[in-house]
């Protein structure tokens, strides 16, 4: 029930906040463009590269989408209202972490047939690369959300969110990428599944570990 | 059984910010049903207190009892049972006046339907207002919302953080009235204020705080000559 409340709330704010999810969405389009000069015309190393520049893209962009996410909760304590309605930290947690999972997903999704024109790269399986990218986006917003909360009060927000958040999803990051390059790049041996799988396990622990700890971060 | 006659206990509260103390052994005791009155200068403490008292801070040391339920060992118990009007408005910028409180009714699980919603806006003055954002409302149009909020709770002990600042005159006698309506309901209400006339005129209780110490209790239509307040220059009507 709560969590059918928070979310209900997130997505309600997010309707409110679009114009900022097309900010976010230029941004990790502007990303991609920017790779693909830095690398030059060789579209051999572009489209090798492809999966990679993807998911940085991605990771860039999550953390405008995680520190956004927390911003309307500080302007009047908010989120401290809500905790002491009382609304449990763990259906607020969950709440936001499956809205900005929605978002970066969408991002994700935006971002492909920028890939594919870009990089020129072969046009993927579609299921196949939406799983990926729903799992890739999960491996990011469930941490990331946890310390978007952690840095919302901070001074430097932007600069402590990226410094704690990316060291963290390094092995989301190597398996995303992999799994992705696979779905792209043709994948003989079969190892997709594999590579899917480790990185559900970390999305795993994440939710689990993450909504655990989201008590503390916000009551302390 | 200690909570089923007084409402609030606060039992040697203190708190610190840092080195500077911001409660120093604060004692007292609310009847429930009662008006109660903490009123001080700026700095006194009034603030902190109230959110010691609505669990969204912790004392450093002592402890109060809120209905019954520790604010320290049961901060949930002590939630469901107490309801807050902060500095802070807790509103959300982004969503209109009716969402803001449609939100609060879904975590309540109260009905979220507009019609039950509008006759709270009814009350506070914000009908009309009821689809804006407050971010195009004035302090003191977002002040009646979070009232709203309040009353939306529902809840039998009410703290109020400085609830006249920044309203009108109109503002003033909702707030009057508000905390008549407490009294006829059996409401507990704590009320920060320093203005120390209404607090005597809608106050049974009240006690003084002096950089976090307790410097006067009694009654609260005695706050004006007894306890030291209007000497030393804090307003004493409106």
């Amino acid at each position: 029930m709560q969590l059918l409340a928070a979310l209900h709330k997130e997505l309600l704010l997010q309707w409110r906040t679009k114009a900022q999810l097309l900010a976010i969405f230029i941004f990790g389009a502007s990303s991609l463009l920017l790779f693909s000069f830095a690398v030059g015309p060789d579209s051999s190393a572009l489209r090798q590269h492809a999966a990679g520049f993807l998911w940085l893209g991605l990771m860039l962009s999550s953390t405008l989408t995680l520190a956004e996410s927390f911003q309307s909760e500080m302007e009047q304590r908010a989120l401290e209202g809500l905790l002491l309605l009382p609304a449990g930290a763990r259906a607020l947690y969950y709440g936001k972490a499956i809205s900005n999972w929605t978002q970066l997903t969408l991002l994700g999704i935006g971002l492909i047939p920028l890939m594919v024109v870009l990089y020129d790269t072969p046009m993927p399986r579609p299921f196949a690369l939406l799983g990926v990218i729903m799992a890739g986006a999960a491996g990011l917003s469930a941490p990331g959300t946890l310390y978007a909360a952690m840095t919302s009060q901070a001074r430097a927000k932007q600069t402590l969110l990226p410094l704690l958040l990316f060291p963290l999803v390094v092995p989301v990051l190597l398996s995303a990428v992999k799994a992705t390059s696979l779905l792209i790049l043709g994948d003989p041996m079969g190892q997709v599944r594999d590579w899917v799988l480790l990185l559900l396990c970390f999305d795993a622990i994440h939710w689990s570990l993450c909504g655990f700890l989201f008590d503390r971060v916000v009551e302390d | 059984m200690r909570g089923s006659t007084l409402a609030v206990e606060g039992d040697a509260i203190c708190r610190r910010y840092g080195r500077r103390w911001a409660l120093v052994d604060v004692t007292f005791a609310v009847p429930t049903g009662a008006v109660f009155v903490v009123a001080g200068r700026n700095g006194s403490g009034k603030s902190t207190l109230l959110r010691v008292l609505s669990t969204a801070i912790r004392a450093d040391r002592g402890t109060a009892r809120m209905a019954g339920h520790d604010v320290r060992t049961h901060p949930q118990e002590v939630r469901r049972q107490v309801a807050i009007l902060s500095h802070h408005s807790y509103l959300y910028e982004a969503l209109t006046a009716l969402e803001n409180l449609q939100v609060a009714a879904r975590f309540l699980g109260k009905s979220a339907e507009r019609t039950a919603l509008l006759p709270l806006l009814e009350e506070v003055g914000l009908a009309e207002r009821a689809d804006d954002p407050p971010l195009t409302f004035s302090a003191g149009m977002r002040k009646r919302l979070a009232l709203a909020r309040v009353l939306l709770q529902d809840a039998p002990v009410v703290l109020l953080d400085e609830p006249y600042g920044q309203l009108d005159p109109p503002g003033f006698r909702l707030v009057d009235h508000l905390l008549g309506l407490f009294r006829e309901r059996g409401t507990t209400a704590l009320v920060a204020t320093h203005l120390l006339d209404r607090a005597a005129a809608l106050c049974d209780q009240g006690m003084v705080l002096e950089q976090g110490r307790v410097s006067w209790t009694g009654r609260a239509a005695d706050l004006p000559t007894q306890s030291g307040l209007a000497a030393a220059g804090l307003p004493e009507g409106d």
